[in-house]
């Protein structure tokens, strides 16, 4: 191949970064079109206050999408919100929206629920686009084929403000995931898995994109979780290629192309993916065979292993750093070596999230959760990512399912993921979880989390401990 | 934002790998609708032990750590959430500088959104730096973004490397979107064409 030949192959990243650049000169970062702007309560209420101090407009009011998710109450959603802080909070997002005339969908509007949950559903992103959001966990809309990445407080008000971002260009990351995933191994387990291979910090300076067999095996929903856990190895954003399942998804959603733009949009889209022999920086290979359904033991989403493992010695770690981290976070969670990860006892499970709250997810919970009872000793929540799911979910009778095994059937909301709005465990507590940080506190002071899938979540509620799903 | 200006400060010692923003400032503390005042919750659960009194045994505790701008942390410092709370609470604290080897992404842009220096250097300068500190805590190091230099007593010195772009601005504690504004007409021009190109995004 001719070096120019060469030179024009671009990978799907690539595509998107130069469609979307305003301004590259030198001496300032190029600066990057963003076409899609979402909202939460909690990382944008200092932007809106910079922007009133500054006489500044929101530039396209309809580029922004906004819920309420992080603080609000997954229970007694009637009565008024008992932490006045959160409460403020709450009512300023609502003032924010009003006054700049921006979409939002408060607590008591049906389509309310968690931002990247919400979003899809609505069909607000599409391939090929810039998303933003004050969010780490914006990544999840890479599943589409848009570049979506979080971003802080500051550069919200910039969006809002100048309706781009100073940009510095990634690196990019090829992942091929080949083969068959083993029953009951999900999307969750490949993202985890990814994140114990390469390291929470293995994907810093990259955009990922995902490819391969088992990639393209899965349904939006499986995607949107293994895109939004990009973040948790570091990376900038993870990508995954529109194909005919994203276009099936798209079609006829709120906010998707229709009429003569259907067929305008499709065509662009189909340009989108990389072009055969695009060189990526990096390539990361798995093979989806050997992937066991996984479960975190430490306090980073590295710290993972297989549900047929142990935990890990210290000493196994030759990296001076990790042997340490090994033994700081064997500590916080109160485990020893070499426990088998099914003689962990569990006292709380949590199905829900950003990553784990969408309709799959509680069908698949649902159907391990069938039949059983919650072991006793552990309380169990399921936790829609969105009034339409937890609407699907009933209609097809899995609230029944869940609420005649013990389990606690909520509202929706970010709830323990983050334990922001008084979902959380006490000090000591160990949790299943079906979300995507395990840090010390993240789902309360002294609490110890243990990521996993949906389905090994509710096979822990029922046995108490964790199991081998596969063996079921 | 206040212009960065060459200092002379205590350099406070973090030997620990990813510290997320979680624990930098946790999620309790996120319900503000204000930027300032996140200072007093630092490294909350860590600093403070359950009835409220200082933890003796967090580093940032001891009393010759005191007034330190200087931070120096291990690898992947700020991992986790896109939360700013992260870097307001240690800048409001106090901290102006952070060492390590590597940052979290956001973590990173977010540092020099306020008025954060963010430093990176190789795992042997930051070995040198961590081992002056603990032979000598309540060290002062020099920090010179204009020449990008740091110096230390102990002659651990380096230079380092830093985006022309966000030096400027930290400078001259220049915002951000000012300088975008002046790009106005060429967004407007962007937005045109994206319109033709695009159409069904703007229906």
């Amino acid at each position: 191949m001719h070096a120019l030949e060469y030179a024009m192959k671009k990978t799907m990243y690539e595509k998107i970064w130069d469609s979307h650049l305003v301004v590259d000169v030198a001496g300032q970062a190029p600066l990057l079109y963003v076409d899609r702007h979402l909202m939460h309560e909690v990382t944008s209420p200092q932007a809106f206050e910079g922007l009133r101090l500054s006489g500044r407009k929101v530039r396209n009011p309809h580029s922004i999408l906004a819920t309420m998710d992080h603080c609000v109450p997954t229970k007694n959603r009637d009565l008024p919100i008992a932490d006045p802080i959160a409460k403020k909070q709450i009512e300023t997002m609502a003032e924010n929206c009003r006054e700049n005339g921006l979409n939002l969908y408060d607590m008591k509007n049906p389509n309310n629920g968690v931002i990247h949950v919400v979003v899809p559903e609505h069909g607000f992103v599409h391939p090929g686009m810039v998303v933003v959001c004050g969010d780490s966990h914006t990544a999840t809309h890479g599943a589409f084929g848009a570049l979506a990445f979080g971003i802080g407080t500051s550069e919200v008000e910039h969006v809002m403000a100048t309706q781009t971002l100073p940009q510095k260009k990634s690196k990019t990351m090829q992942i091929i995931v080949n083969g068959e995933l083993s029953k009951y191994a999900s999307a969750k387990d490949i993202a985890l898995a990814i994140t114990g291979k390469i390291g929470t910090a293995g994907g810093t300076g990259y955009v990922i994109e995902y490819t391969g067999s088992a990639i393209r095996e899965l349904s939006m929903e499986g995607r949107m979780t293994l895109c939004n856990m990009a973040i948790e190895a570091g990376a900038r954003a993870g990508l995954i290629a529109p194909d005919e399942k994203t276009y099936d998804y798209l079609k006829g959603r709120e906010f998707a192309p229709s009429g003569q733009y259907w067929e305008q949009a499709l065509a662009y889209w189909k340009s989108l993916p990389s072009d055969e022999g695009a060189v990526f920086d990096a390539t990361v290979t798995l093979d989806a065979a050997d992937i066991a359904p996984q479960v975190s033991w430490g306090t980073s989403p590295e710290q993972v292993t297989g549900v047929d493992g142990v935990v890990p010695a210290p000493e196994s770690f030759s990296d001076e750093i990790k042997r340490q981290a090994c033994e700081n976070a064997l500590a916080y969670m109160g485990l020893t070596p070499n426990t088998k990860i099914t003689d962990i006892a569990i006292d709380y499970v949590f199905i829900g999230s950003c990553t784990n709250g969408r309709i799959e997810d509680f069908r698949i919970a649902a159907e391990v959760a069938k039949g059983t009872h919650v072991a006793p000793g552990v309380t169990a929540i399921a936790v829609p990512g969105s009034y339409h799911v937890k609407q699907q979910a009933e209609q097809e009778g899995l609230d029944k399912i869940f609420t005649d095994a013990g389990w606690e059937w909520r509202e929706p909301g970010c709830s323990m993921c983050l334990a922001m709005n008084g979902d959380e465990l006490t000090k000591g507590q160990r949790s299943a979880s079906t979300s995507n940080r395990n840090f010390e506190g993240r789902q309360g002071k002294g609490g110890r989390t243990h990521l996993v899938s949906p389905a090994m979540a509710a096979a822990a509620a029922a046995a108490g401990h964790f199991v081998d799903i596969r063996n079921l | 934002m206040e212009p960065y200006k060459k200092h002379e400060s205590i350099a406070a010692l973090m030997n620990r790998s990813n510290v997320d923003t979680d624990q930098i400032i946790p999620k309790q503390f996120l319900k503000k609708v204000e930027r300032s005042g996140f200072g007093q919750h630092l490294f909350h659960d860590w600093r403070f032990n359950d009835d409220g009194s200082d933890n003796a045994e967090f580093e940032l505790n001891k009393p010759a750590f005191k007034g330190a701008k200087i931070l120096v942390a291990g690898d992947n410092f700020g991992c986790g959430s896109s939360r700013e709370h992260a870097p307001w609470a240690i800048a409001d604290y106090g901290f102006n500088t952070i060492i390590s080897t590597s940052y979290a992404d956001i973590f990173y842009n977010n540092c020099f959104k306020n008025g954060i220096l963010a430093i990176k250097v190789d795992k042997e300068q930051l070995d040198k730096l961590m081992a002056e500190i603990a032979a000598n805590e309540g060290v002062r190091f020099v920090v010179d973004l204009e020449n990008q230099q740091v110096t230390t007593p102990g002659g651990n010195g380096f230079s380092f490397e830093i985006d022309p772009f966000r030096k400027g601005n930290l400078l001259s504690g220049l915002d951000d979107i000012g300088l975008t504004l002046k790009h106005v007409d060429k967004i407007t021009e962007y937005e045109q064409q994206h319109k033709q190109n695009f159409p069904w995004l703007w229906a």
